[in-house]
């Protein structure tokens, strides 16, 4: 060995390294100590925290949404229900990738050959598929992202045959909202949609986490609380990417409730096609208890366009079509009441006494007012000769009104009839409905700042002039007329039922304040007048009168679109069609015992009231009264009328 | 007994051994779990454990002359091989693997023994403590691969590689104020090494300082390891059953962060068993070095128990937060091919100098 081994000193280097390995082990056995203390304090000490955020990390609470309620009319034809559809979607990390040259193809050449060989088994617009591109993107691998939806037969068929072609493309059946009623229900039922940035804000967040759709209109939207149902809970496991690994608990969805329509969707389409190629409205009502039999606006559109988003070229279709599709006239449309307004006029007088039921005025077929050239014609040339109240109803004698509108004045004849609910809405169950104008001094004063003119009244006692009404406070005035002013808040809901349930939870009608009847003769009076205009030999819907098996009491009107000038005549068949007059009529039946009112609006039609609209309403009374057998109905509605009238 | 001297029956240490194989085959259990029962890995892993004890055995057979004999030409040899690796090297990231057709490794991991087998060789025959002239020769052999390992770049190995040297100085008795001096040198270029590192080091160091600051990035790690370790609670939740790890909430947990998986499904009776097995296996080392006769055996087997601790410490540490996370896997149980070898022979030179500490020269 070495020289310098004799030197070193092994005991004295063997002890030195003793030492140095003691105080090394010594150092590694405190830092041990540290290093357990440590664990002792994250897995002891801090328990619970990170117990708590693993769970954090791993559970995750899924939102179940519920199955949307039903809509039922009245005699339990669905109106919305959910069917079952079938959508595309594609599940990126499924897809194959084959070689080409000996290397894979990336994934999004993967998608776009996937997606090309499925343009030729199903149509997929360019939209769709840049809107699939962009969730895809999105979306993590494992996720389904949806391609089209409501797949039709034949696509899905040809997805079944080529499914072994085409990994990664899937078919899931989904819920779809349908409207089998078209396009006479739309205005009354509506819609859902996907739920916009706008809605989202004032939504439950949590109640509405699974869900894409939110009523829109109608009674979908009215009713979204009751329709929608409360969402369930899934607590599941998921792993570091958010793949869903199993369900830990679940809490079942409570689906929403069924509703039962007061409408009868056989009188909804009777009434729809009884108005033809006519724009319009037409409301029929109960009034024992103000339940909407009817509500039609015409036209109308499809809702199913709606519901899975509506694509541009139909929209604007619609949207532009000349005759407003999507504006719900029974709930919004302002008209001009005209002659239909008249029997209120009537008994604004006779109840505030300015007039009795004797009272004559004579017709010479023009009115003037005082130091005032311009005449107020009557509809007939020559006029009436003297009438009382009951015969201007009966054929509709403008200066009986005329004179009684100035003897009444403006904000009399107002504030009596302001009591049947014109000029304010009728308080149905459905959003946006409009409060048409009931005029006064004070209502001219606030609107245009302008003072109330002597002539302003005289054309509004004939119902022209500022007055606009719905066709629903038409309806809804009529009926309060025909129950000797007990009135009743117009519904198209009258019943709900609990998903499982059997029975349907039926709603109790809501009455209105009651118009105070002075002397119920005043009100025979003018029902007397109404009852004339059908039953009667010079009543200007006798027409109607004489096919009924029942008695009917109405009141035609025809209002003008557009003024004439002097000396010049209407004729409906040369006019331009968007000038033509608007025919309207009012009816109840029985006259003793009231079960159905209606109020029928015809835009531009080719007659006036009586001509075009009063036969539309005898098809409305025969088809409730007689074909669906209301007339035999034990109702209370005759009693409610003696004990008014004794009162 | 054989004359030469050259080979003479395995002189094994048992209970070290025994202690090496129990934890061997508990992290077998833990990785099949880590790796979500992945069969393949866990038989891959236990190959290489076979290998590496089989290389334990017979590294145990040779006698300590002929490592302290061969020490400076393996030096030459790794720091040939690194210097090939910085021009032919390839890697995930970094230039550290060596491909050698047969087999890929890592010229670096040679370096955590040749490194103190060859400072311990230029002590051998020199009169301890080592004076300053032998102490500045030392510290050139350790900071030459140092460098070349930096450059890699793999900071972590850099520094194993470094201490593993310096443990050696130590053990030989290096003087206490030099010792000092040394530390307060490396402290006093720390900021200097702060400007020569590289931009994921420096975030690696940015993040165990405050992790919360981004908890998606770079902080995820660390929050994701300490939710692990925590929720594991005193007794775990059971084997298969950690939540963190299986649901791949816990990165690498396979590799550098398996102590993650053992605390969380296992619990803090698991984690201490643990310390308990390496202190033992410490211990037991420095022991033997303390018996070795001669003075290369003695350093480089002390060095070697040290530096055994050293990853012990560093990746507990950095899976509880404590330490900033380097790339230092769990001796014995990370998955992992060239770390398990040259532990295992390592192992191999202590139990050498056991087993011929009586016939020496």
């Amino acid at each position: 060995m070495s020289s310098l081994h004799h030197i070193k000193d092994e005991h004295a280097e063997k002890s030195l390294f003793r030492s140095r390995a003691k105080i090394a082990f010594f150092l590694i056995l405190i830092a041990l100590v540290i290093l357990a203390a440590r664990f002792t304090y994250l897995q002891v000490w801090k328990y619970g925290s990170f117990r708590a955020q693993a769970d954090k990390n791993r559970i995750r609470i899924q939102t179940v949404a519920p199955s949307r309620g039903m809509i039922y009319d009245r005699n339990g034809i669905l109106l919305a229900e959910n069917k079952p559809a079938y959508r595309l979607e594609i599940t990126t990390e499924r897809l194959v990738r084959p070689r080409v040259a000996g290397k894979r193809i990336s994934l999004s050449q993967a998608l776009d050959s996937t997606l090309d060989e499925l343009e030729l088994l199903v149509t997929i617009t360019p939209s769709q598929r840049n809107r699939f591109l962009r969730v895809s993107r999105q979306s993590k691998p494992f996720q389904a992202v949806p391609l089209r939806l409501s797949l039709n037969e034949r696509e899905l068929s040809r997805i079944a045959v080529n499914r072994h072609r085409l990994p990664g493309v899937e078919i899931t059946p989904y819920l779809n909202r349908y409207y089998p009623g078209g396009k006479a229900m739309t205005h009354l039922i509506g819609y859902v949609g996907r739920i916009d940035e706008s809605e989202l804000a004032g939504l439950d967040r949590e109640n509405y986490q699974a869900n894409t759709h939110i009523g829109k209109t109608g009674v979908e939207r009215y009713r979204e609380a009751l329709l929608h149902g409360e969402s369930g809970f899934e607590k599941v496991e998921t792993n570091a990417q958010g793949r869903v690994l199993r369900v830990l608990e679940r809490e079942d969805p409570r689906a929403g409730q069924d509703l039962m329509l007061a409408v009868d969707v056989r009188l909804q389409l009777a009434a729809w096609e009884a108005m033809s190629e006519y724009s319009g409205s037409i409301v029929a009502i109960d009034p024992n208890n103000g339940d909407v039999l009817a509500m039609v606006s015409k036209p109308g559109f499809d809702a199913n366009l709606f519901v899975n988003g509506i694509t541009q070229s139909d929209y604007s279709r619609i949207l532009n079509a000349p005759d407003r599709p999507l504006y719900n006239r029974a709930l919004k449309g302002g008209y001009e009441p005209g002659s239909t307004f008249k029997p209120f006029v009537a008994l604004a007088g006779l109840e505030s006494g300015t007039i009795n039921v004797e009272t004559r005025v004579f017709s010479s077929g023009e009115f003037y007012l005082p130091n005032v050239s311009r005449p107020y014609r009557d509809w007939r040339p020559g006029g009436h000769g003297w009438v009382t109240a009951r015969s201007a109803l009966q054929k509709s004698v403008n200066t009986y009104f005329y004179e009684l509108g100035v003897k009444l004045g403006i904000d009399n004849m107002h504030d009596y009839i302001q009591q049947f609910g014109f000029g304010q809405p009728t308080g149905i169950d459905l959003y946006g409905e409009g409060v048409g104008i009931l005029p006064s001094r004070g209502w001219k004063r606030a609107r245009f700042n302008q003072p109330w003119y002597p002539g302003e009244t005289v054309i509004a006692a004939i119902g022209q002039g500022y007055n606009v009404v719905t066709p629903l406070q038409l309806a809804s005035a009529t009926a309060t007329l025909a129950m000797n002013g007990k009135r009743y808040i117009p519904r198209l809901v009258r019943g709900l039922k609990k998903y499982g349930h059997k029975d349907v939870d039926w709603l109790s009608p809501t009455e209105g304040v009651p118009v105070p009847v002075v002397n119920p003769l005043n009100w025979a009076e003018v029902r007397g007048g109404m009852e004339d205009v059908v039953n009667s030999s010079t009543g200007t819907a006798r027409k109607i009168g004489k096919g009924a098996t029942y008695r009917i009491a109405g009141k035609s009107g025809t209002a003008q679109v557009f003024g004439l000038a002097k000396g010049q005549k209407y004729d409906a068949s040369t006019i331009d069609r968007r000038l033509r007059n608007n025919a309207l009529f009012v009816a109840w039946a029985p006259v003793e015992a009231p079960k159905i009112v209606v109020a029928i609006i015809i835009e531009h039609a080719m007659g006036g009231g009586s001509s075009t609209a009063a036969p539309i309403a005898l098809i409305l009374l025969d088809k409730w009264l007689i074909e669906a057998g209301h007339l035999e109905d034990e109702t209370i509605s005759s009693q409610i009328q003696d004990q008014q009238v004794m009162r | 007994m054989i004359a030469s001297g050259w080979i003479g029956r395995p002189r094994l240490d048992y209970p070290l051994l025994i202690v090496l194989i129990m934890v061997s085959i508990a992290g077998l259990f833990v990785l099949y779990s880590a790796s979500d029962g992945n069969e393949r890995l866990v038989i891959n892993q236990a190959i290489r454990l076979l290998v590496g004890f089989a290389g334990l055995v017979i590294i145990a057979l040779l006698p300590p002359r002929l490592f302290r004999h061969w020490s400076f030409w393996l030096y030459a040899l790794g720091i040939v091989l690194l210097l090939a690796t910085a021009m032919f090297g390839e890697g995930r990231g970094s230039d550290r693997w060596l491909d050698l057709s047969v087999v890929r490794f890592q010229p670096s991991e040679l370096m955590k023994l040749v490194v103190p087998m060859t400072v311990a060789a230029w002590l051998h025959n020199k009169l301890l403590p080592p004076d300053w002239k032998e102490v500045f020769i030392a510290v050139v052999i350790i900071v030459v691969p140092m460098l070349l390992i930096v450059r890699q770049p793999d900071l972590g190995t850099a520094l194993l590689v470094g201490m593993s040297g310096a443990f050696v100085l130590f053990l030989a008795g290096l003087r206490w104020r030099v010792i000092l001096s040394l530390i307060g040198l490396v402290a006093a270029a720390a900021p200097i090494m702060w400007m020569f590192m590289h931009e994921y080091q420096r975030n690696r160091v940015r993040t165990f300082i405050n992790p919360e600051a981004d908890p998606l990035g770079q902080g995820w790690n660390i929050i994701q390891s300490k939710i692990a370790v925590g929720s594991g609670g005193l007794s775990g939740k059971g084997w298969m059953q950690g939540t963190q790890s299986q649901l791949e909430f816990l990165p690498e947990h396979t590799t550098d962060f398996i102590m993650g998986v053992i605390a969380e499904e296992f619990g803090l009776l698991g984690v201490l068993l643990l310390l308990l097995a390496y202190l033992f296996i410490i211990g037991r080392s420095l022991y033997l070095a303390s018996q070795a006769r001669d003075t290369f055996s003695r350093l480089l087997c002390g060095s070697l128990a040290m530096i055994f601790f050293v990853y012990v410490m560093v990746n507990g540490g950095m899976i509880t937060g404590i330490l900033p996370v380097v790339g230092v896997p769990l001796p014995l149980i990370s998955y992992g091919g060239t770390s398990i070898v040259t532990l295992l022979a390592g192992f191999g030179l202590i139990m050498s100098a056991w087993g011929h500490r009586r016939f020496i020269r």
